[in-house]
């Protein structure tokens, strides 16, 4: 059993202290590997048993591995979550992956299977491309201007000001606030006839600018991009003013003993050691913000045109609209597999800029 | 002690998990010999009138039917889906979606076709529904999608989808309200006159681009007449045909001319509903349910029914319409006569009348109409003037529509020209049809 027990774990240990780049390949190769015996054997149910088994065995693997200087006891509380997640996570995944590869309306009870070509037409769909520039263009927004907000109200709050506690509550009830309910108030308030805003710019004098905010090309992305940044700032808040806290008071001392003003403090202390938090916060907002919906759905439904179309509305608009399941979940997949680039990319410039 | 506890509490959690799997709500109904039928539907406004009916039958016959609401629509579209995939529909069903939704659930075997109980007694039953009702629910021989011909639903209430005036506003611009335009050219002096007085002219929820379907298609009937639209859709005629760019410049002149209301292109209709009952806007573009929705917003709305305004003199201006909303049988039903009946009961004379009363739709028993309110009989006058792409002979690929009515709202916020949508759309239809061959 011990040298069982050995093996699983030197085994671990070496995957798990390979070079990234080494990972990042032996990672493609395996899902062009599983992508051509998909495409050869897709119809084959021993097949589907062999990929579920790997997948399931390879978790096992982890766990094993994880749990190898503990007792057997405490694997088998961590069995149901293991069937938990072999059941409602991998399997959910295989089923997309299967359908992604076949043309199909969701009700019928045969699929047809078309090999690779519903990737071809999420490539070369215009639109698809279009709502993945429209969601770049948010989550630009919020990287920028929400996580710059977030961070100067962390930074205001992380000081000793009155009623500290008072702003943090504040500062997190917009995400707390149901998203249709923010987009419906907010579209009320951006109504090009009886909205808020117009209302106030009249009052204030700016009478060329007033506009029906959301049906206009030139400004509805743009307007949903800042009700999202508003929406969402609280998250980025919390998590760098707790970030913050955990920077050691000594340090700030010492750089003010050696002359620093407050910005080099900044600079040279708060920066250097908050980079693991910024990245954390980068990867949170970019995985959030590429998935906006609930915002768009009720505040343009999309339009006008496809103004505001983002990669979730057209996933829905696949499935719902056109009944192409096998083409919404190849959206689907390839959706994710461009998150899950920005995020491997995101993770590998931090590790860089903490080794500088 | 301890174990015997957490072993019953799993042996009855696992008892909780496999009895949701699966289960057929007729099938459990029947095992058990209780005379139960299970109604799933995602009409909020009609609920109340359904359960007081549920009330009725089950004093009548001894059947508990029980009328289970899931809403909003689109969750209620998700949960039925969900349900035939796990083969688990109640006794009846009905289906938001289009014709080629409705033949994937037949084909799936989820449906019963109800052709024999439709034609016994010499077609009683059909003969007493509206036949464009019926015509919605009727897969004729040799149909696009392969399905047998039949019946395959009954409709419990119909609408069709008019243009509405202000009466009030129209006074106030100086319009006669007994005459509303009859022609294109009366519609646009009306805006204008309308506009002048800073009224706000045409308002509908053309952020849910199948009003814009409709409206276009309506006025592409009266353009080039049904057979040149069905060439369109078989793909014979282009997009870019002269008679197709004069309907994209309708929409155009719409915009230019300012007869829409303001943010008209994301607009759901809901909101809409609310700008014409609230009286922000002269004229609306919707569907008879509208009546009751009307009636709960502002009870003293004043306004009147009119044909969408013709452009094309020597053709009628065919509107949307048949079946509002209708009910399906599931084929894995064990309590299908017990549900046959409960159906031919719902759609009776009476019932129709009292559903048509309480919830202000136009009812699908033609022997109701008389005893139907003033405005719903207005809209009841549009049902000779009625089609729908259900009923079409053949239908637009789902690309295509989607492109077609996004191009109209490019049209309407001056990103688009007609003629460029146009090519636009005989481009992508060619390709696409190119796909399916």
């Amino acid at each position: 059993m011990s040298f069982f027990a050995e093996k699983i774990k030197q085994c671990y240990t070496l995957v798990h202290e390979a070079p990234v780049k080494k990972k990042a390949i032996v990672g493609i190769l395996a899902a062009i590997t599983l992508e051509c015996a998909f495409l050869r054997f897709h119809a084959s149910g021993v097949f589907w048993f062999i990929v579920y088994t790997l997948v399931t065995g390879s978790l096992v693997f982890v766990v094993v591995a994880n749990l190898i200087k503990k007792t057997i006891g405490s694997f088998i509380f961590v069995v149901p979550a293991l069937l938990i997640f072999t059941i409602f996570y991998i399997y959910p995944f295989f089923k997309v992956l299967q359908l992604s590869h076949n043309a199909w309306d969701g009700i019928s009870p045969i699929m047809d299977f078309v090999g690779l070509s519903n990737f071809k037409e999420v490539i070369g769909d215009k639109i698809w491309w279009g709502a993945m520039k429209n969601a770049g263009y948010i989550t630009l927004i919020a990287l920028t201007f929400q996580n710059a907000l977030a961070l100067v109200l962390a930074l205001a709050c992380d000081r000793a000001i009155k009623a500290k506690n008072f702003y943090r509550v504040i500062f997190f009830i917009p995400p707390v606030l149901s998203e249709v309910v923010v987009g419906l108030i907010w579209r009320w308030i951006y109504d090009g006839d009886y909205g808020l805003l117009n209302h106030a710019l009249l009052a204030l004098g700016f009478k060329d600018v007033v506009r029906n905010w959301l049906s206009d090309p030139q400004t509805a992305l743009t307007c949903v991009a800042v009700i999202h940044c508003w929406k969402g700032f609280g998250w980025g808040f919390m998590i760098l003013l707790a970030g913050l806290q955990t920077i050691p008071r000594e340090l700030y001392e010492a750089a003010r003993v050696d002359g620093a003003n407050v910005w080099q403090s900044f600079k040279n202390v708060t920066i250097p050691l908050m980079i693991p938090v910024f990245v954390l916060v980068a990867i949170l907002t970019i995985l959030g913000t590429m998935q906006v919906f609930v915002l768009i759905l009720s505040m343009t439904g999309g339009g006008p045109g496809y103004h505001t179309e983002v990669p979730v509305t057209r996933i829905l608009a696949s499935m719902q609209g056109s009944s192409m399941f096998g083409y919404a979940c190849a959206q689907g997949i390839t959706f994710g597999a461009i998150l899950m680039m920005v995020s491997f990319a995101q993770m590998g410039i931090s590790r860089k800029l903490k080794q500088a | 002690m301890k174990r015997v506890f957490l072993f019953a509490i799993c042996v009855f959690g696992l008892g909780i998990l496999f009895n949701g799997c699966g289960s057929q709500p007729g099938a459990s109904s029947a095992s058990q010999g209780v005379r139960k039928i299970v109604v799933w539907h995602w009409m909020t406004d009609r609920d109340e009138a359904f359960q007081e009916l549920a009330k009725k039958y089950e004093e009548k016959t001894g059947v508990r039917v029980i009328f289970e609401l899931y809403a909003p629509s689109d969750a209620y579209s998700q949960k039925v889906r969900a349900a035939a995939q796990a083969k688990a529909l109640p006794d009846i069903f009905g289906l938001l979606g289009e014709k080629r939704d409705f033949a994937a659930f037949i084909k799936a075997g989820h449906i019963t076709n109800l052709i024999q109980e439709m034609t016994a007694d010499n077609s009683a039953w059909k003969n007493s529904l509206f036949e464009k009702a019926l015509a919605v629910n009727e897969f004729s021989d040799g149909n696009e999608y392969g399905v047998s011909a039949g019946i395959y639903g009954v409709p419990i209430d119909v609408m069709n989808i008019q243009m509405l005036y202000n009466k009030g506003l129209f006074i106030k611009a100086g319009l006669n309200p007994d005459s509303p335009p009859a022609t294109w050219e009366e519609f646009v002096a009306a805006c204008q006159k309308l506009g002048a007085a800073g009224i706000q002219g045409l308002v509908s929820g053309w952020g849910e681009v199948w009003m814009i379907d409709c409206l276009a298609s309506n006025l592409a009937f009266n353009i080039m007449g049904p057979e040149k639209v069905f060439a369109t859709l078989r793909g014979e005629v282009p997009y870019s045909d002269p008679d197709w760019i004069k309907v994209f410049a309708l929409f155009k002149e719409m915009a230019d001319k300012k007869m829409l209301a303001s943010g008209i292109v994301t607009m759901v209709n809901k909101n809409a509903e609310q700008a014409f009952a609230n009286e922000r806007a002269a004229f609306a573009f919707n569907g008879s349910w509208c009546v009751n929705v009307y009636h709960g917003m502002n009870p003293s709305l004043d306004y009147g029914v009119l044909l969408m305004p013709r452009v094309n003199l020597s053709r009628p201006m065919y509107i949307w319409g048949g079946a509002g909303s209708s009910f399906l049988v599931n084929d894995r039903s064990l309590v299908k006569k017990e549900v046959v009946d409960l159906l031919k009961w719902l759609t009776a004379r009476d019932q129709q009348a009292y559903l048509a009363q309480k919830t202000r739709n136009l009812p699908s028993n033609k022997s109701s109409l008389e005893k139907i309110p003033e405005l719903l009989a207005a809209f009841s006058k549009g049902m000779e003037n009625v089609t729908h792409p259900n009923v079409w002979p053949v239908n637009e690929l789902p690309r295509v529509i989607e492109r077609f009515d996004k191009g109209i709202q490019s049209i309407i916020i001056g990103e688009k020209t007609p003629e460029q949508l146009g090519a636009e759309l005989a481009k992508l239809k060619a390709e696409e049809m190119a796909k399916k061959k």
